[in-house]
């Protein structure tokens, strides 16, 4: 009893020390996360502005025909108190999102009210804006009052509910993010193979090094790992601009006209060539270790037994520094994933990527959920690759050192 | 000051007594005033580049030296997103912002604004009533106008040494003169220009982005040159574009062509046609921690002498009559500002007025649209 009640002590006990860390996971990582899950599933605006009007629509208005004269009544009395506490521009805008033209529809009703208004209603208000004598308001209003809502994952895949709550397609005008969802993927990936063919050389030869070279040449990798990234990015469109660096020298060995310079920022080859130069390192890194640990006698032995130089690369050497392959594919492909300012600045429009989209939600239609569905999104995406990484070649053999 | 008495404590000749209380002294003169006056600041956000430095000269300055009160002065390039997240936290940093119409709208919908009263603004210099001074239409609720700018067409004269672009419509005809064209990545005043190139008249821009098949249509002109558009997206670039010759002809802001004209010799000309008119704003945050100051502040940038000096920098058309009257030449090249006004007459023989409260309804869906559409 003694030692069970000890050694239950002691384990409180070496929890200690890391209690500042679990802290600090729940407020920048746990926290977060779950607001943004609720964010997107969850938008009681309507319902706590209007909460008469949309209980009464829900639960007697068919749809079909106009509504009675006491939702009507609810209508006037709500939207004059959200013009009077200042929320009618949030009502506006969310009933805006699911029909366009509500939030003048919406404001401009709510100033005239205030001039004041005489039953019935019914009769009035159309006169105030004709549209209150149609019942499409009245569906948008009884829609968007539901707080619980999958209408965000639903636009983030480009579908929405139709007039019938059913689920259809977006119209083709409007969809977008189902392919910059798989484009954000085949980037990712085109940017991971790119890495790995550039970078497992580059960590081969610093293997291969003696110590003296192998730390000049690792250097010259983690100098630009130093560098700010935001420089790193911008000197990609000095070189690459059309009146730049690289199209200058190509010009000048007559290699193109003048006036057929390349374009090769601002779109998607500005992007893959600027994000495979950031991420780089965080290839050659993990396989560096992985390649240092193996002894070099073992190639020697193979070479001994009659295995030519690529028999024994490829039996010998390359098995065993395929935990450092997975790490850093994994690195890369992760950080690629959700990658944002590099596209930003050199992706043009083509060479633009998810994490753009999510940006341009947050910081400038303000459509939070939306963004927060779209995250979600990419999170279970990126959850969805790593275990079936961890599946096919098993975390377990990821190695990030020797 | 403790190292200053024990200086003068220790000092044993009268002239260094005196040296040290002379200095002492002018520490206690130089420090009170400064500090009392950094106390009284109001922040003052504003488009960058040339637009911002043009309010400086024209008010900024005066007012600080008129009133004592020194101005913050902090870029932005537009939108609601940080001005929401003050008020929200409660923990207002702006106090006056330089806003464009939509946005004022918006924003004043949304109680992120102080609502306006003209008739608390100073009269015109012959005493007509600010109520009756400024110029009809462009109102909100929030913000007082202060400015019309327009969105023009302007190409660099040297390149066209033979024909040169007359009309909107040239600047969509690839055919007639081959080359890159700089638009603003954004849907807004794109849409009216494809639509005035396709032929529909200015006044019924609007009408016909409303009906079924409208934006589709605008849609179909943009994309006849789709191939060809360099995306700007901050009033600055387009003329760095036509400078370096990576477009051809671009859209811009019609004050920045004409900064570049005057200040940096360049041989870029506005082409007055299908150009897209809208109305700019001063409006005080909600919540601001000094409202006093910061209706003193649009009182005085929105008075006539204020815009009518912004025209002596950049050739933006002040919102008051009287300031109109009062618009003379350029500062800096003595060419008169006049001609170069967007509104000027002579500019406006086929002008598109933006209608801010189409937009305001109409802008999420259409960056929808825009963006989708870039990106097939």
């Amino acid at each position: 009893m003694i030692i069970d009640r000890n050694k239950r002590r002691n384990r409180l006990l070496a929890l200690l020390p890391v209690l500042p860390l679990l802290a600090f996971i729940g407020v920048t990582f746990v926290a977060p996360l779950g607001t943004m899950l609720s964010q997107s599933l969850y938008d009681p605006r309507v319902a706590d502005i209007m909460p008469d009007t949309v209980a009464a629509l829900q639960e007697s208005w068919s749809g079909e025909g106009l509504p009675r004269e006491e939702i009507y009544a609810a209508a006037v009395r709500e939207l004059i108190r959200a013009r009077k506490n200042r929320t009618v521009g949030q009502l506006a805008t969310r009933l805006n999102r699911q029909t366009s033209g509500s939030r003048s529809l919406i404001t401009r009703t709510a100033r005239k009210l205030l001039q004041g208004i005489k039953p019935p209603y019914s009769k009035s208000l159309p006169l105030v804006h004709s549209a209150w004598g149609k019942p499409d308001i009245w569906r948008t209003l009884r829609a968007a009052g539901d707080s619980v809502t999958a209408r965000y994952y639903l636009n983030a895949l480009d579908l929405r509910y139709d007039a019938n709550n059913d689920v259809v397609a977006q119209p083709e005008s409007r969809r977008i993010y189902v392919s910059l969802f798989i484009r954000t993927l085949w980037v990712s990936l085109a940017i991971t193979l790119l890495c790995l063919v550039i970078g497992y050389p580059i960590a081969y030869m610093i293997a291969q090094s003696p110590p003296g070279r192998a730390k000049f040449l690792l250097m010259l990798v983690l100098l630009p790992f130093w560098t700010s990234l935001l420089v790193r990015t911008t000197a990609w469109i000095v070189l690459l601009q059309q009146q730049g660096v690289v199209n200058d020298v190509l010009v000048w060995i007559g290699f193109i006209e003048n006036d057929e310079r390349l374009t090769m920022i601002h779109n998607m080859a500005g992007t893959l060539i600027a994000m495979t130069h950031i991420l780089v390192p965080f290839m050659v890194l993990p396989l560096y270790a992985v390649m240092k640990g193996i002894p070099e006698v073992q190639m020697q032995a193979a070479h001994s037994l009659g295995a030519g130089w690529v028999a024994a690369f490829r039996k010998v050497y390359l098995p065993q520094t395929l935990p450092g392959v997975g790490a850093g594919c994994l690195l890369v492909f992760i950080l690629a994933i959700g990658y944002y300012i590099t596209p930003a600045l050199v992706g043009g429009q083509s060479g633009q990527l998810i994490s753009n989209l999510i940006a341009y939600h947050m910081q400038s239609s303000l459509n939070w959920n939306l963004a927060a569905a779209l995250g979600t999104i990419l999170f279970f995406a990126v959850i969805l690759l790593f275990t079936l990484y961890d599946r096919v070649l098993g975390l377990d053999r990821m190695r990030l050192g020797a | 000051m403790s190292s200053l008495a024990t200086l003068s404590q220790r000092a044993v000749t009268r002239p260094g007594r005196i040296l040290a209380l002379l200095v002492s002294a002018c520490f206690l003169c130089l420090h009170a005033p400064l500090h009392a006056q950094e106390d009284e600041y109001i922040t003052v956000v504003s488009w960058g580049g040339s637009y911002a430095r043009s309010s400086v000269e024209a008010f900024h300055k005066r007012f600080t030296a008129e009133t004592g009160i020194n101005i913050r002065l902090e870029e932005y390039s537009g939108g609601l997103a940080q001005i929401r997240a003050q008020v929200e936290t409660g923990n207002v940093i702006w106090d006056v912002v330089d806003m464009e119409a939509g946005d004022t709208i918006l924003g004043c919908d949304e109680g992120l604004l102080v609502e306006n009263d003209y008739r608390s603004l100073p009269p015109a210099p012959d005493g007509t009533p600010a109520t009756e001074d400024f110029i009809a239409g462009y109102d909100t609720d929030c913000g007082v106008k202060s400015v019309i700018y327009g969105t023009v067409v302007a190409y660099d004269k040297q390149k066209f040494p033979a024909r040169k672009p007359t009309s909107m419509a040239d600047f969509f005809d690839l055919e007639k003169f081959p080359g890159r064209r700089g638009m603003r990545r954004a849907p807004n005043a794109n849409l009216e220009f494809a639509l005035v190139a396709d032929g529909v008249p200015v006044d019924q821009v609007y009408q016909e982005l409303s009906k079924p098949g409208g934006v589709d249509r605008a849609l179909k002109k943009l994309g006849s040159i789709k191939d060809s558009i360099v995306w700007w997206e901050t009033g600055a670039q387009p003329p760095q574009l036509l400078a370096d010759g990576e477009v051809l002809m671009t859209t811009a802001f019609n004050g920045r062509i004409f900064n570049a004209v005057t200040a940096e010799q360049q041989s870029f000309h506005i082409l007055w046609d299908g150009q897209v008119l809208a109305a700019g704003y001063h409006v005080i945050i909600q919540g601001t921690s000094k409202p006093e100051l910061a209706a003193r502040f649009v009182a005085f940038s929105t008075s006539t002498r204020s815009l009518a000096n912004l025209t002596k920098y950049i050739s933006y058309s002040p919102m008051r009559r009287s300031a109109q009257a009062l618009v003379g030449v350029h500062e800096l090249s003595g060419i008169d500002v006049r001609p170069h006004l967007p509104n000027d007459p002579r500019n406006t023989r086929n002008a598109v007025r933006e209608d801010p409260l189409w937009w305001t309804d109409y802008q999420d869906e259409m960056n929808e649209i825009f963006f989708a559409w870039l990106a097939r």
